[in-house]
């Protein structure tokens, strides 16, 4: 059922103008291909695209609550297993960063460790945004949002992101990928590799909100690389527990460059302390995952295959 | 054949006959036992399913939501708690309109904790669109399942089932039966043949956000459903009785009614020792019977109003309690008789919360309570010296 | 009896999004195109489409206006224009 310019998700959904989790969707199932079936947690992605009586979606989709996609794509795995049909269809099930790291993260702790064959796909677009920009596990340190707002106790949301990759490979998980749609094609090469693996796949793909993140809706695609090139959104490959793959970066980009264009982090683009902050957390993602093109420290172990900024 | 089983391995056995594809729940006492029976039937090799060990009872509903709406036959289990954790994917498997087949091992529910037999977990979902029907007894509890898959899987129908069986009363007990062959339960059980699936083939939107101008329809649907249940399970209970020649199921069951003065209505196991006192109570020259509801939804109003109209007292006889008002069961019972013209004097008793023993004596209590005017909720065997207990 | 619960696959093209545009469109100059298909892949519709070099279109009927294919293009070869302008 592909469409007549061969997306199988279509044109028509009432995403925001600019919406990055409209982008990366649309990438993940084209790559997966017309033999997938989705199970959807609640969320923008499931609103936005299936309205009834009209669905966006060129393949069997399933939306059932806010947080049992993993519980019933197991289900839809072990129907598939029982019917002879697993080989040959690709499962996903997909949730944003509250479906997958906060309400939903039982119900895909539970399917990772039963090792379903079960793709699962995060949304992260780093706060409940179908229900008016609340913070969630995935929001990022001092981001303002309607429940961490500004104040004068207050800088926004006082922790850290869940770190869930992490999360997803301590569960054995035999691919662990972070993506972005900043990065279309990285995309597609990482839902690829995730399908020819079996067993359970994770994959995180960092997707602006113009709304929630109050950013202009053509600066979706360039804020959305400008996480990944100041070292706030690293994306990383981690195969059977090792972190396999990086994206160096050849130019490191200072923090304020990403932040200065999001609304959620005017309260702090002028005051150099929080900016130092929020510097720290970048400096130890490329430190950590050895995001920079020569080792900082030649004894430090280095992933075993890297990759070229494109 | 006749054996003697216990509950939860009778209800496993028939759950083997129909031959799901997808089986999963989470553990809970009194049902573990009937889970615990199919993985082992599964590891022995005698049904070919795939059996998916949850890490709740939330997640259990959810995989035979999407086992079912991938065109596979799929069984789960619960109690009480259980049942509430997944009460949101109860109402939605029902709104999804896909047959699933549930059992529910009947148990009170915390505070305070107790693992003990009575209603109230069953009738808080009983508004979820899910059909609901009690088991009297072990044999009923077999033959039940048998029917539950004919009755939700019915295309007309596409509704989930729910079969309760008073927890560890039938769950744990033991119990001559004759366990179908397979043979039988084949030529009355067909192959599930679902009216839409998750398929590759006709890919479909399952579960799409639904806006004011298309909701209502939704859940009317629904509603108008199960008018179309209350026709069908008499026909189901007629064609089980023709296959496997005994009578089971159906709507309610009239037990000594005629020329009844007192009448008992109950559901479940109570109804058994009921039926032994109205034996007694009989041979003594005194008029009472038993209505007993073995379908709870849909309610059968139509089939409890002729069945009661002419008897001249009512006791509704209850292990649930709806707290601030009066008990559902009575409620519903007195709504049917509401603007008719003739009407029983209905009178409602909570009985055997928590497990607490209902006796003969019991029983025999509720007949004798019946007076001219109309009980609205009184306990039976409560212990008054307990609530002078001080915190 | 069902009532309003299944979707058929594909069906959202009924609803056509270019209304929501204000201000700006893309312009696809067809000039210095080289193929390259980030637009195709940016573009948060699954609105653009084209074969071969100089050739890719949006589908003005489902184009939101979000710009990002103009943001992506290498050779900027796509512009945001005026709605007015041809």
């Amino acid at each position: 059922m592909a469409q007549e310019n061969g997306h199988l998700f279509s044109s028509g959904h009432t995403a925001c103008a600019g919406c990055g989790q409209a982008i990366a969707a649309r990438l993940v199932v084209d790559v997966t291909g017309k033999n997938t079936i989705i199970a959807n947690n609640t969320g923008c992605l499931e609103v936005f695209s299936t309205k009834y009586p009209e669905s966006a979606w060129g393949v069997p989709w399933i939306h059932s609550l806010f947080e049992n996609a993993a519980a019933v794509a197991s289900g839809i795995e072990a129907a598939l297993k029982f019917l002879g049909q697993k080989e040959k269809t690709t499962v996903i099930c997909q949730a944003g960063d509250g479906g997958t790291a906060d309400i939903g993260l039982q119900a895909l702790s539970g399917m990772w460790e039963r090792g379903h064959d079960i793709l699962s796909i995060c949304y992260d677009n780093e706060a409940y945004m179908n229900t008016g920009v609340q913070r969630s596990g995935l929001t990022p340190f001092e981001t303002s949002t309607s429940t961490t707002p500004v104040g004068k106790q207050s800088l926004g949301n006082p922790r850290p992101k869940k770190p869930m990759p992490e999360i997803a490979v301590a569960h054995g998980v035999a691919y662990v990928a972070t993506a972005s749609s900043g990065y279309p094609q990285d995309i597609q090469k990482k839902i690829k590799k995730a399908i020819s693996i079996k067993g359970p796949k994770y994959i995180q793909i960092h997707v602006p909100c113009p709304l929630g993140w109050r950013h202009d809706s053509e600066l979706t695609y360039d804020i959305a690389k400008l996480a990944v090139e100041t070292g706030l959104y690293p994306l990383i490959e981690y195969e059977n527990g090792k972190l396999t793959a990086v994206r160096k970066l050849s130019k490191i980009k200072p923090v304020e460059e990403y932040l200065k264009f999001q609304g959620r982090f005017k309260h702090i683009i002028n005051s150099p302390e929080q900016i130092k902050q929020i510097q720290a957390i970048a400096d130890y993602n490329i430190e950590r995952y050895g995001l920079r093109p020569e080792p900082v420290n030649p004894s430090a172990p280095q992933p075993v295959n890297t990759q070229t900024k494109v | 054949m006749n054996e003697l089983l216990e509950g939860s391995q009778a209800v496993a056995e028939a759950v083997r006959l129909c031959k799901p594809g997808v089986i999963s729940a989470y553990p809970i006492t009194p049902q573990t036992h009937i889970v615990e029976e199919l993985a082992s039937i599964i590891a022995d090799g005698k049904l070919n399913a795939q059996f998916v060990n949850v890490e709740s009872e939330h997640s259990a509903a959810s995989v035979v939501l999407g086992s079912v709406a991938t065109g596979v036959r799929s069984f789960t289990a619960t109690s009480s708690q259980g049942l509430l954790l997944m009460a949101e994917v109860v109402f939605n498997i029902a709104g999804m309109r896909l047959p699933v087949i549930m059992t529910c091992a009947n148990r009170a529910i915390s505070a305070p904790l107790n693992i003990w037999n009575d209603h109230q977990d069953a009738i808080t979902v009983r508004d979820s669109g899910w059909v609901q029907m009690h088991a009297e007894n072990i044999q009923e509890a077999i033959d039940l399942h048998i029917q539950a898959y004919r009755i939700g899987e019915a295309p007309k129908i596409m509704l989930p089932v729910m079969v309760n069986m008073d927890g560890f009363i039938l769950t744990h007990g033991l119990e001559v039966v004759d366990m179908p062959t397979q043979e039988q339960v084949d030529s009355f059980l067909p192959a599930y043949t679902p009216l839409y699936k998750l398929d590759v083939e006709n890919p479909l939107t399952l579960g799409p956000l639904v806006d004011p101008d298309y909701y209502m329809e939704a859940r009317f649907a629904v509603s108008e459903t199960h008018k179309d249940v209350l026709k069908l399970i008499p026909l189901i209970q007629a064609e089980f009785q023709r296959t496997f020649g005994r009578s089971s199921g159906g709507l309610i069951e009239a037990y000594r009614l005629d020329d009844a003065q007192k009448v008992i209505v109950a559901m479940g196991s109570v109804c058994g020792t009921t039926k032994d006192v109205i034996d007694s109570l009989r041979s003594k020259g005194k008029k009472v019977g038993l209505l007993k509801i073995v379908t709870y939804r849909p309610f059968p109003i139509d089939a409890i109003y002729q069945a009661l109209k002419d008897i001249p007292k009512v006791a509704v006889l209850e292990k649930a309690v709806s707290i601030g008002s009066y008990s559902p069961l009575l409620s519903e019972i007195r709504s049917i008789f509401s603007g008719k013209k003739k009407s029983p004097v209905i009178s409602g008793f909570v009985i055997g919360l928590g497990g607490r023993d209902i006796t003969i004596d019991s029983i025999k209590e509720v007949y004798k309570r019946l007076g001219p005017k109309p009980i609205s909720e009184e306990y039976i065997d409560l212990k008054p010296e307990l609530l002078e207990e001080t915190i | 009896m069902f009532g309003p619960l299944i979707s058929k696959a594909a069906t959202a093209k009924a609803n056509k999004t270019g209304s929501w545009r204000v201000e700006v469109k893309p312009k696809f100059l067809q000039k210095d195109c080289i193929a390259c298909k980030m637009c195709v892949l940016i573009c948060p519709e699954a609105c653009v489409s084209g074969e071969a070099k100089n050739t890719y279109l949006c589908d003005y009927e489902f184009c939101k206006g979000c710009g990002n294919c103009a943001a992506i293009c290498p050779k900027k070869d796509i512009s945001m224009v005026k709605e007015e302008e041809k």
